[in-house]
C-alpha cells in the first residue's frame, strides 16, 4: 500500500506534532509516523496515560504536553503510531514498519522530526546490569510510574542530570548522590547577576531551583568528580568515583548515567543530507535554513533533530516547516509564510537567546567523549574497547568507516547510535586531527533492522 | 531494580517470563515489566557472552533484545505486554529472521 500526502511527518514529539496541527490547519494532507505508541515523543512520554500522581512528580514542563497532544488529535492528520522508518529516499518516499508489516508512503514534502539521542557516555562497567541511561529511568517514570527500587546514583551533567534526580526523589527513590562531571554549579551559584541580565536567565534559575531542591532533599552533590566506573561482577554493586584527589566508592543498585542529547541525525545522513559540525557542544548537526529546509531539495529538519534548542523551541521550528511546506505547495503565499512566521521566530528568539552562551560554558566532558582507560567499552554491539579503537588506528585505519572493518564497531543492531560520536572522537584523538576531518560512519538503509517477514508483506499488498 | 509506584488495579495482564507468571500493567513496555520483575538480565551478548538489560528504554541501544512468542530479536523496550504474552531471554548470537 503506497501513498502520497503533503506532508509526511517523522516522529511524534513536540516538533512533529506541532508542524502537523499548523499544516493541517493550513490545508495540507498530513501523515505522521511515529515509532512510539502514544503521541509526545521521549520529552513527552506517556502525557495522554500517565498517572495523576506521577504527572505531580513531574511538573509543569511536563504537563504542557498535553495541550499539543491534545490539538494533535483534534487535527485532521492520519497517525500511525507504532510504526518503524527505516528508509527514506530523496523523493520523499518513505519505508517503515507496522505491526509486522512493511509499507511505504511519500511526502510531497518529508519534515524529520527525530529529536534527540543522549549522548553515549562510555566508562568502565557502563555495560552491567543495574547501569541505565537516565533518560532511560526517565521513561520508566514517565510511562509506566516505575522508579529503582534500591540505591541510586546519578552521575554526569547537564539539565537532564539535575532534572531526574530531583524527579526521582520526589517520587520517593532513594537517591544516595548526585555524581556531576562539572563544576557547573558551582559557577552557576557564583555568577547568579551575570545571567540575570539575560532575557532566557529561567533556565538557569531552573536550574539553580533544581540544586536547591536536591540539597534540601539532603541528597549529596558532588561536584567536579572524573574516572567514573561502575563496579560489579555480573550486576552493579558500586559506582567508583575520584574528586580532589580521593577515589571513592559508593555502594548502589542503580547508576543512572547522563551527559546531555545530541541531534538523532539518522534519517538525514541516511538521505545525504549535508551535515556540519557543532563545535561548542561537540555534535554534528544537518545544515538547516530558517524554514528547517536541508540541502535535499524535499526533506526538512524540526526540533532537537536539527540541533539541541529544546522542547518548547523544538514546537516552534515545527510550526515554521509547516508553513515552508504550505507555501512551497501554493497553499500560502510568501508574504503570507514570513507574516505568519513574525510572532513564532519573535518566541523562537526567547529560548534560543541563551544556547551559544550555555553551548560555550559548558561543553561535555573530555574524558567520556573520548573514554582514556582502554579497557572500556566504546562499541556496546561488538564488545569494542576505546583500546582496540586506538589500535585499529595505529595499525592504518583512516577513520569511522574503515574501523568498521578492522573491528565490527558500529556494525551491531544500533548500527552506531550509541558509539558513533565516541569512535569519532577517539580516532581524531590518535591522529591528531579535528572530529569534524575525521568524520561519521555513513549510514545506510534499512536504518532499522527489518525482518524478511516484514519485506514480505510489502509485496503481497 | 525498578518498582511500581502504584499499582496497575483492573489494568493488568498476565505474561509468562522463563516460566514464571508475572502480573503487569496493560500499558506497560515488555522491558519495562522486565525490569519491574528483577529480571537480573533479559539477554546475553553474542560477542562474550556477557549479561545486558535495557539501558535506553528508546529503542537506541539494543541491549533489549529478547524473544517474544518464539520470535527472537525483538526490542523489549518497543513492545507492549499483551495477556499471555511468552518472553524468553535471548542468549548469544540469534537468526535474524523467524
Ligand atoms: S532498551 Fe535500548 S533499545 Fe530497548
Amino acid at each position: 500500500m503506497s501513498e502520497t500526502v503533503d506532508l509526511l511527518i517523522i516522529g511524534g514529539g513536540p516538533a512533529g506534532l506541532a508542524a502537523a496541527v499548523e499544516a493541517d490547519g493550513l490545508g495540507l494532507s498530513v501523515l505522521l509516523l511515529d515509532e512510539q505508541t502514544e503521541p509526545g515523543g521521549q520529552i513527552y512520554r506517556g502525557i495522554e496515560s500517565v498517572h495523576p500522581d506521577t504527572l505531580t512528580v513531574l511538573r509543569d514542563d511536563y504537563a504542557q504536553g498535553a495541550s499539543l497532544a491534545e490539538a494533535f488529535r483534534r487535527s485532521g492528520s492520519t497517525y500511525r503510531p507504532g510504526a518503524t522508518v527505516w528508509r527514506v529516499d530523496e523523493d520523499g518516499s518513505v519505508a517503515y514498519s507496522q505491526d509486522g508489516k512493511g509499507a511505504t508512503a511519500t511526502g510531497k514534502r518529508v519534515l524529520v522530526a527525530t529529536g534527540a539521542l543522549e549522548r553515549p557516555m562510555p566508562i568502565p562497567g557502563w555495560t552491567l546490569p543495574g547501569v541505565m541511561s537516565a533518560g532511560g529511568a526517565q521513561v520508566l517514570l514517565k510511562s509506566a510510574g516505575m522508579v529503582p527500587s534500591g540505591r541510586v546514583a546519578v552521575a554526569g551533567c547537564g539539565p537532564l542530570a539535575l532534572l531526574i534526580t530531583q524527579q526521582l526523589i520526589s517520587a520517593g527513590a532513594n537517591v544516595v548522590a548526585l555524581l556531576e562531571t562539572t563544576r557547573a554549579g558551582d559557577y552557576l551559584s557564583a555568577t547568579p547577576h551575570l545571567f540575570g541580565a539575560l532575557s532566557a536567565g529561567s533556565y538557569l534559575r531552573k536550574g539553580r531551583r533544581m540544586r536547591r531542591d536536591i540539597k534540601r532533599a539532603d541528597v549529596p552533590i558532588h561536584s567536579g568528580v572524573s574516572d567514573l566506573a561502575a563496579i560489579g561482577e555480573g550486576t552493579l554493586s558500586a559506582v567508583a568515583f575520584s574528586r580532589d584527589g580521593a577515589r571513592t566508592e559508593l555502594a548502589v543498585d542503580t547508576l543512572l548515567l547522563h551527559i546531555g542529547v545530541v541531534p538523532n541525525t539518522q534519517i538525514t545522513r541516511q538521505v545525504f543530507c549535508e551535515h556540519e559540525w557543532y563545535a561548542p557542544q561537540r555534535y554534528w548537526r544537518p545544515v538547516r535554513d530558517d524554514w528547517g529546509a536541508t540541502s535535499q531539495a524535499q526533506i526538512a529538519v524540526a526540533g532537537d533533530g536539527g540541533g539541541i534548542d529544546g522542547a518548547a523551541a523544538a514546537a516552534l521550528h515545527g510550526r515554521l516547516a509547516a508553513l515552508d511546506a504550505a507555501c512551497r505547495q501554493g497553499k500560502i503565499e510568501l508574504a503570507e509564510r514570513n507574516r505568519r512566521a513574525d510572532p513564532i521566530r519573535y518566541e523562537l528568539a526567547g529560548h534560543q537567546a541563551i544556547r551559544p552562551l550555555l553551548d560555550t560554558l559548558f561543553p561535555p566532558p573530555q574524558d567520556l567523549c573520548a573514554p582514556p582507560d582502554d579497557a572500556t567499552l566504546v562499541c556496546r554491539c561488538e564488545e569494542i574497547s576505546a583500546g582496540d579503537i586506538r589500535e585499529a588506528v595505529a595499525l592504518g585505519a583512516m577513520g569511522p568507516n574503515q574501523l568498521k572493518a578492522f573491528t565490527r564497531c558500529g556494525m551491531g543492531p544500533c548500527q552506531g547510535r550509541m558509539c558513533g560520536l565516541t569512535v569519532a572522537e577517539l580516532v581524531a584523538q590518535a591522529k591528531g586531527e579535528s572530529v569534524e576531518d575525521v568524520g561519521y560512519y555513513r549510514i545506510r538503509p534499512p536504518i532499522k533492522p527489518v525482518t524478511m517477514g516484514e519485506l514480505a508483506a510489502m509485496a503481497d499488498d | 531494580m525498578f518498582r511500581r509506584l502504584h499499582d496497575a488495579g483492573g489494568q493488568s495482564v498476565t505474561i509468562d517470563f522463563e516460566g514464571d507468571a508475572l502480573q503487569v500493567g496493560a500499558q506497560e513496555t515488555v522491558a519495562a515489566a522486565l525490569m519491574a520483575a528483577g529480571a537480573g538480565h533479559s539477554r546475553t551478548t553474542p560477542v562474550s557472552g556477557a549479561p545486558r538489560l535495557p539501558f535506553c528504554m528508546m529503542g537506541v541501544c539494543f541491549d533489549c533484545l529478547v524473544e517474544i512468542d518464539g520470535v527472537p530479536n525483538k526490542q523489549a523496550c518497543m513492545e507492549t505486554v499483551r495477556e499471555g504474552m511468552k518472553i524468553r531471554r535471548q542468549d548469544g548470537k540469534r537468526r535474524l529472521d523467524p
